[in-house]
């Protein structure tokens, strides 16, 4: 594979510029510290071990959605890594390149092939040290290292500044008062049952959602608070850049936001690659077995309010509702029942994806995928033609609405729908909770 | 000079094939595990074995999991390469027979006709991968050197048994040459791809570990 052209270049700046800084020496060098110092006995077996056996092909929507070879996820190792390993990482800088698109934006982090694989090779680990050996060699995608710059210069993804933080929050309470007069959304409460944390995008560019989520805290009676410093933010990017360090300062912060406050517990917003952050890798990268405070993801969450009879609807969502089901919540963490419960409650008539719960097809825009930005939209949008099929199935079925609780999966979505001309909405479990639900403490 | 040939690859290379599987396989499987507790703390940390043994039960039923049941053809030739590639050569009545000579112990043998049939089914089933190699591009496309020579090195000692056993071509040459590529075999059990035979067990532990235990979701 090392010889052959790369045919599907695309051009980035933020590999260009990476790969222009870089000798044989230094990607040698780096190549080996990442090698010897960072990895063991894992990625040797499953080096040496893959049989080669291709079953995993059909797991990827990449592979699906083109039917090439290249892009079957052993594919992607064979024309990355597993040369990186093989040559103890003498490669030319123009291979690192392919490398690092590959393992940027080819591939979604979305672990549907493990399910495929007879001897249990990783291959999202296999990629995820692809991309720590492309951050250390400082070729990472222009897009998705400015959101890491963001994390490190404010420790949110977004740039977002502190006092813009809570004036967003402010700005949604106000909103609030004509709605729900009474209704607060409490900063810095010391002993709150609970923090309710949420990704950099949401005071930038979905601030409704952070009020849907206040309404329904506000009917349910809850004790809840918001931080007003940094550590409200729990994306994290940098996981997916390769960037560990700053993943740790990023994990460490959101828990010791949440330790500061001596909330009993966190409650994170409709994400699933922070949720990845927090349960998988984050906590893993700072040693801990577990972590410091309780986390719950808002599909247990809700699903819990609903059950306690807290919230209650006065209306379900109207028309067939279909199930999209998020890698990081379902497959990463088995959230598919509390999901089909919820979505039970609140929907007149759900209609399954096929196939779905977890081995639904990925939305090609989580691992880091759209945070790479404008350059790369068409791998999503040519790499995701699968998605589009399954949704048109469920369109033909007569659905029009799709539940989708994952902010990724909501931009990837978006952009299929737009892209295949398929005529669905997309909706967070709080978009609906919140618009049908008994509203006993509105005004009107 | 047959004889000393027979009785050189049959007694010290032999000892050597046995030697270098045992030896070897076990330093592989103890530095393998070291190297773990060293580099990979973090990830057997959640190692379960109830998760290990549950995920590998359903592995080893045909058809029991997602990626068998959407490779038919695939799931059926390996479930049959693997099983006779492993009762073949246990419970082949020539090889209890030497076993009995050489140490004094036996066990029940397939008859031959079976054990033949056997043979047959894997030599068959390694010219289904290696047709597969070829002409399916996914396979093609990853495929090297490597796999290549696993497949010859697997398919070989039952080739040259079978023509041995039939009788094909030159009787006292082609034995030689069974033994020789048994031999092979096993010193390559341990290394490249062959150490799925022993590694494929730790990583079905492993990422059964991570999806059920960690990610309380199954791994198949």
């Amino acid at each position: 594979m090392y010889n052959e052209i790369f045919d599907r270049k695309v051009d980035d700046i933020g590999l260009q510029t990476g790969i222009d800084r870089l000798t044989p020496e230094k990607i040698e060098k780096t190549i080996k510290q990442v090698l010897e110092s960072e990895t063991g006995a894992k990625l040797k077996v499953y080096n040496d071990t893959c049989v080669r056996c291709g079953m995993c092909a059909q797991a990827c929507h990449y592979y699906m959605s083109h039917l090439d070879p290249s892009y079957s996820p052993v594919a992607k190792i064979h024309q990355s890594i597993k040369v990186l390993i093989d040559r103890a990482g003498k490669v030319g800088p123009d291979f690192i390149y392919q490398c690092a698109q590959i393992a940027y934006t080819e591939c979604n982090l979305c672990r549907r092939c493990v399910h495929y694989c007879p001897l249990g090779v990783d291959t999202a680990y296999m990629m995820s040290t692809m991309r720590r050996i492309c951050h250390k060699l400082g070729v990472t995608p222009q897009y998705i290292q400015d959101t890491a710059h963001s994390h490190s210069a404010t420790m949110n993804q977004m740039w977002v500044k502190d006092d813009e933080w809570t004036d967003s929050l402010l700005w949604q309470e106000e909103e609030a008062r004509d709605e729900f007069p009474d209704m607060r959304i409490p900063l810095d409460v010391d002993g709150a049952d609970m923090m309710y944390s949420v990704i950099g995008p949401e005071p930038k560019f979905r601030t409704h959602l952070i009020y849907q989520a206040a309404a329904i805290f506000h009917e349910a009676g809850l004790s809840w608070t918001m931080p007003s410093l940094p550590g409200w933010d729990n994306s994290d990017m940098a996981m997916y850049s390769g960037d560990f360090e700053m993943m740790g300062r990023l994990k460490r912060s959101h828990f010791e936001c949440a330790q500061k406050l001596h909330v009993k517990r966190i409650v994170m917003g409709e994400c699933g690659h922070a949720f990845r952050s927090v349960y998988d890798q984050g906590n893993r990268w700072l040693g801990w077995s577990d972590y410091p405070v309780e986390v719950v993801h808002s599909v247990e969450f809700f699903a819990e309010l609903f059950k306690a009879g807290k919230i209650k609807m006065q209306d379900k969502h109207p028309g067939k509702v279909t199930i999209h089901d998020p890698c990081n919540i379902i497959r990463g963490r088995g959230l598919m029942e509390h999901l089909r419960y919820l979505a039970h409650e609140i929907c007149e008539e759900v209609v399954e994806m096929s196939p779905s719960a977890e081995y639904n097809y990925c939305c090609a825009a989580g691992g880091g995928v759209i945070n790479c930005g404008p350059p790369f939209k068409n791998v999503r949008m040519e790499g995701n033609k699968i998605k589009a099929d399954q949704l048109k199935a469920a369109y033909d079925k007569g659905v029009r609405t799709i539940l989708a609780p994952c902010h990724n999966c909501h931009g990837g979505l978006e952009d299929i729908i737009h892209h295949y001309g398929i005529e669905m909405d997309i909706k967070f479990l709080g978009d609906i909770i919140y618009t049908n639900m008994v509203k006993t403490k509105a005004v009107e | 000079m047959y004889h000393s040939i027979y009785d050189l690859v049959t007694g010290p290379l032999t000892w050597l094939g046995f030697g270098v599987l045992v030896l070897f396989g076990l330093y592989k499987m103890i530095s393998m595990y070291s190297l773990a507790k060293k580099k990979d703390g973090s990830s057997i940390f959640y190692v379960k074995a109830k998760y290990g043994i549950r995920s590998i039960l359903q592995w080893i039923i045909p058809f029991g999991t997602t990626g068998w049941k959407a490779n038919p053809a695939l799931t059926a030739a390996t479930f049959v390469f693997h099983i006779c590639l492993l009762a073949t050569p246990i419970f082949l009545g020539a090889h209890i027979d030497m076993w009995d000579y050489n140490f004094g112990v036996s066990w029940p043998a397939l008859p031959d006709q079976v054990a033949d049939i056997m043979t047959v089914l894997v030599i068959a089933a390694c010219c289904f991968f290696a047709y597969r190699r070829i002409a399916d591009k996914n396979v093609a496309f990853v495929t090297t050197w490597k796999d290549w020579f696993a497949l010859c090195v697997t398919v070989s000692p039952f080739i040259t048994g079978f023509l041995a056993y039939h009788q094909i071509f030159n009787y006292q040459f082609m034995i030689v040459l069974h033994v020789v590529t048994g031999v092979a075999w096993l010193l390559f059990v341990p290394f490249g791809r062959l150490s799925h035979a022993i590694f494929g067990w730790y990583s079905r532990v492993y990422i059964a570990s991570e999806f059920q235990g960690v990610r309380h979701v199954k791994d198949w």
